[in-house]
């Protein structure tokens, strides 16, 4: 954040001067993540003061949403856990109906460093996509995981990559900007488990450009991976079924209906 | 032995079964998430009357002599008893989940009655 104020001409700078006229939003799903989403919140704000910042409370049983509410971000509180698939389409309605330009997907558990938002809004705000990725692997950074989870997203990754015909490396990854068409998908449909993947093939349905850059991710700040091994496996033939079926499917939604509305 | 018309008719039950399901999840008037014990259910039927030997097999384990299919029709009451022991595990969180919604509404609809100037 210190870096940005002292060097002018950084991308960051560019990127903040076009979005400047822009409604723009970040949505943080959070589920018990006290210790990290305050943070969160205000690196958003460091990064760029204009951000209205949603969060949504997945069902927490902890301090998060007051915490989010005392920092003076929007917070929509689930009644019960709808998982992260749920939660985030939540923050696309939001941002839809209030009619945002540009929406960010942003963690609650800190593993998305704000500052690296200008790497994946740079394309969305050049025009160059509709949906921009940010990618823990397209650099090879040192992204420390389970073994039984890096299989997961790289058998992922390969499925992902064939369907959509672009390479694709990381498709679990939340940290994500689109523009209003993506933010109108989204929040006409939005997957379930895993959602990340499937909304990947969805906007190639749907025509939306996609892009993957390359950031750098933190470990998690607090909390727990909300996916255990034995769940992932589940989780894995779900999508799996999911992405097969939805080879068969002239589109993902009747989006055309939902925008009618 | 399994007679082969048995054969026949099983198999192209449970593959009936398959493609239904296959077509209410393209449609989506079913999740894949409860789908997945649905297509399991059918892939086993499936695959215990295509692979006949392997039925008579099966049946001469539990000393069933006489009349190996009988195994097929243990093996679907047992997959549809899981089906509906997983449906009615999925109807108590939804009625849960519908309890909390209903208190949320009152507690939403009392706040919008008697304090309007709290919104905003």
């Amino acid at each position: 954040m210190a870096e940005l104020a002292e060097a002018p001409a950084s991308p960051g700078d560019a990127v903040l001067a076009q979005i400047a006229g822009l409604r723009r939003i970040a949505i943080v799903p959070a589920l018990n993540e006290e210790q990290t989403v305050g943070r969160v919140i205000e690196e958003i704000r460091a990064f760029d003061p204009g951000f209205d910042i949603v969060v949504v409370d997945d069902g927490s049983t902890d301090r998060t949403a007051g915490l989010a509410a005392d920092l003076g971000a929007h917070v929509l509180r689930l009644p019960f856990n709808l998982g992260i698939g749920g939660a985030v389409q939540t923050g696309y309605r939001f941002a839809f109906e209030r009619g945002y330009d540009i929406a960010v997907q942003v963690d609650g558990d800190g593993q998305h460093d704000p500052s690296q938002l200008p790497a994946i809004l740079a394309p969305v705000v050049g025009g160059e996509a509709d949906l921009c990725v940010g990618s823990r692997f397209a650099s090879g950074s040192g992204y420390q995981s389970s073994f039984a989870r890096r299989l997961g997203i790289r058998l992922f990754a390969l499925v992902v990559s064939a369907v959509v015909r672009q390479k694709v490396t990381d498709t679990t990854s939340g940290f994500r900007a689109v523009n209003s068409k993506g933010i109108a998908l989204f929040a006409a449909d939005y997957p379930h488990d895993y959602p990340e993947v499937e909304a990947t093939i969805m906007c190639v349905k749907h025509k939306l450009r996609l892009l993957e850059v390359p950031v750098v991710m933190r470990e998690r700040g607090g909390g727990a991976s909300s996916i255990t091994a034995l769940r992932s496996v589940y989780y894995m033939t779900k999508v799996l079924l999911a992405i097969f079926v939805g080879l068969f499917r002239r589109y993902a939604v009747p989006l055309e209906k939902e925008q009618r509305r | 032995m399994t007679p082969l018309p048995v054969s026949i008719a099983a198999a192209v039950a449970s593959f009936l079964l398959l493609v239904v399901v296959f077509e209410l999840i393209r449609s989506r008037r079913l999740r894949e998430r409860y789908a997945l014990l649905w297509l399991l259910t059918g892939a086993v039927l499936l695959a215990l009357s295509v692979w006949r030997d392997g039925l008579n097999t099966i049946a001469s384990w539990f000393g069933v002599e006489t009349y190996p299919p009988a195994i097929l029709g243990a093996v679907g009451a047992l997959f549809i008893l899981t089906v509906l022991l997983h449906y009615s595990t999925v109807v108590s969180r939804l009625s849960d989940q519908n309890v909390i919604l209903a208190q949320r509404v009152a507690l939403l609809e009392q706040q919008v009655r008697e304090e309007p100037e709290t919104r905003d």
